[in-house]
C-alpha cells in the first residue's frame, strides 16, 4: 500500500457525504475541508453525538435535521457595502466602463440574504445607470433568498452600513434609500425592481446569460480546488466579450486555467476584465 | 511537503512577540509557520510590513487554497478565518466570528489538528481575550504538542491563562525559551 490509510474521520465523512448526495442530491464532496469539518463538527455537537458517522441516520431520518446542516453550508455573512474599498474602485474604475454599455446585466453569484445587491442596485442608482440595469442576484439557499426579496434588514446594523457607504464613496445618506419601522429598516421598492432574486447552484447549475459584471466574492473559498476551477470556468463562460469579474480580496484565480483570460483591473481588490 | 507544522495565536501585544519570535527562530527554521493574530479588515498589511522587516523568514499575507512551503511564515488575513485545508494547503473562511474574532485562533488551530495530529506545535502568545483555549484542547486531543507563553511575562496575561486553564498545556515558557523549545522539537517532529 503506498497511500497511507485514511483516517476514521476521512473515512466516515466520505460516508456520510455519499449517503447526503443519494438521498437529497445535494453535492457537497467537492467543498473545502476544512470548512465542510467545522459545520458537520457543530452539527455533531448540536445534535450530541460522538462520531461523524452517528449524523448518517440522523440526516437520512430528520429531514429538519437535514434542512438545518443544508442552511449552514450555505453562508450568510453579509453587509451592505462589505469590504467599502471594493465598491469605491468599482465606482471609480469599472462604472466609466459600465457607461459605454446600452443595457447592463450583472449577476451576484452568491448573494445570501441580498444586501450587497441593494448595495449594487444603490451605487447603480447614484451614477444614473439604475433604469437601464438589471440585477440577478442567486443563491443555493431558499430561506437567504426570501429574506433578500423582502429587502428588511435589523435597524441596528444601520450605523455599520452608513459607515461602510460613506467609506465606499456613497454622495448622499444610506437612510435616504430606505424607511424605518418596528426596529427593522426596509429598502425603496424602486431598487428591488432591477434586481431579479433567483435560486441557481454553482455547483450544479449552468450559465444562464451574458453578463457585464459578475461578482462572486468568498464563495468560491468554501469550494475545492477542482470545484473552485469548475465554478470560475462558468462564471467566465458567463461573462459577455470585456466582461468583469470581481472575487474575494484574499481569492485568487491564479491556480485556475481561465487564469491567463482574464487581465487585471485592480489588482488589490481583485477585478478582472475578460481580454480580447 | 513539510510532515509537520507551527500554529502560533496571538492577539494584543503580538505584534512585538511574533517579531521577537520570529527573529529568534531564524532563517534556519524550516517548518512552515502559520500565524493568526487578531486585527480588524486591512491592518494585516501593516502587520506583514512590519514583520516582513524583521523575520528571517519570508512572510506572506495567506490566500485561500495557497500552498504551504518550509521556511516560510504565513498571516491570517483581517476579516477571514484562516484554516489548514490539507497537508500542503491553507484555506479561508468567512464563517461567523469566533470569541469576537475573524481570525480566530481557535478555528486555526482545530483545522490544524485536524490534519497534522501529533505533527503539529500550537503556541499561544499574549492577549486579552479566550481565543485559543479551545484550540490548545484539540491540538492536544490530537496528539499534538501545546505551548504557552508565561502569563507573568506576557504584555497581556487572559490569553495565556485561558490556554493553561484547559490543562492541556504541555510548555509554559518565556518568549526566548519558546523560540529554543520549537527548535528542539521541530527534528523531533520530522523524523
Amino acid at each position: 500500500m503506498t497511500e497511507p490509510r485514511e483516517t476514521d474521520q476521512d473515512f466516515e465523512l466520505k460516508l456520510l457525504l455519499t449517503a447526503v448526495e443519494e438521498k437529497y442530491g445535494y453535492e457537497f464532496g467537492s467543498y473545502a475541508r476544512a470548512s465542510l469539518m467545522r459545520r458537520v463538527r457543530r452539527h455533531m455537537q448540536m445534535s450530541g453525538v460522538e462520531h461523524i458517522s452517528d449524523l448518517i441516520p440522523l440526516f437520512l431520518h430528520d429531514e429538519s435535521a437535514f434542512a438545518a446542516f443544508v442552511k449552514d453550508m450555505s453562508v450568510v455573512v453579509t453587509e451592505m457595502f462589505r469590504n467599502p474599498d471594493f465598491f469605491k474602485s468599482l465606482r471609480e474604475n469599472i462604472v466609466p466602463i459600465l457607461k459605454t454599455y446600452p443595457f447592463i446585466k450583472v449577476w451576484h453569484a452568491g448573494c445570501a440574504s441580498g444586501q450587497e445587491a441593494y448595495s449594487m442596485a444603490i451605487l447603480l442608482d447614484e451614477e444614473g445607470l439604475l433604469d437601464r440595469c438589471q440585477i440577478y442576484a442567486t443563491d443555493f439557499n431558499d430561506q437567504a433568498l426570501r429574506h433578500a426579496k423582502t429587502g428588511i434588514y435589523p435597524e441596528e446594523d444601520m450605523a455599520l452600513y452608513e459607515e461602510n457607504y460613506r467609506q465606499a464613496g456613497g454622495t448622499k445618506e444610506l437612510s435616504k434609500y430606505c424607511h424605518r419601522g418596528y426596529d427593522s429598516v426596509k429598502f425603496n421598492g424602486r431598487l428591488a425592481e432591477h434586481i431579479t432574486f433567483a435560486n441557481h447552484n454553482l455547483v450544479t447549475d449552468g450559465v444562464f446569460g451574458e453578463m457585464n459584471l459578475i461578482l462572486c466574492r468568498n464563495v468560491l473559498i468554501y469550494f475545492n480546488q477542482d470545484l473552485q476551477n469548475r465554478v470560475l470556468q462558468l462564471l467566465f463562460d458567463s461573462l459577455c466579450s470585456r466582461g468583469i469579474l470581481c472575487i474575494g480580496k484574499r481569492e485568487n484565480i491564479q491556480f485556475s486555467s481561465i487564469g491567463d483570460q482574464l487581465e487585471v483591473a485592480d489588482r488589490n481588490q481583485k477585478i478582472y476584465r475578460k481580454k480580447i | 511537503m513539510a510532515r509537520s507544522l507551527v500554529v502560533i495565536g496571538a492577539s494584543a501585544g503580538g505584534l512585538s512577540a511574533l517579531e521577537s519570535l520570529l527573529n529568534e527562530l531564524g532563517k534556519n527554521f524550516s517548518l512552515p509557520i502559520v500565524v493568526t493574530k487578531h486585527l480588524a479588515s486591512g491592518d494585516e498589511e501593516g502587520l506583514h510590513k512590519v514583520l516582513s522587516k524583521t523575520s528571517p523568514m519570508e512572510v506572506s499575507i495567506a490566500c485561500d487554497k495557497q500552498p504551504m512551503e518550509r521556511n516560510h511564515v504565513y498571516l491570517a488575513p483581517g476579516g477571514y478565518h484562516l484554516q489548514i485545508e490539507d497537508k500542503d494547503t491553507l484555506s479561508l473562511s468567512v464563517d461567523e466570528q469566533v470569541c469576537h474574532s475573524r481570525p480566530s485562533v481557535d478555528v486555526l488551530f482545530q483545522s490544524a489538528a485536524d490534519v497534522f495530529g501529533k505533527k503539529l506545535l500550537g503556541v499561544v502568545l499574549t492577549g486579552a481575550n479566550r481565543d485559543g483555549a479551545e484550540g490548545i484542547k484539540a491540538i492536544k486531543q490530537a496528539g499534538g504538542v501545546t505551548v504557552v507563553q508565561n502569563p507573568e511575562t506576557s504584555e497581556v496575561p487572559i490569553m495565556p491563562k485561558s490556554a493553561i486553564s484547559t490543562g492541556c498545556v504541555d510548555y509554559i515558557l518565556d518568549l526566548n525559551d519558546i523560540a529554543i523549545c520549537l527548535k528542539d522539537l521541530e527534528f523531533k517532529l520530522e523524523k
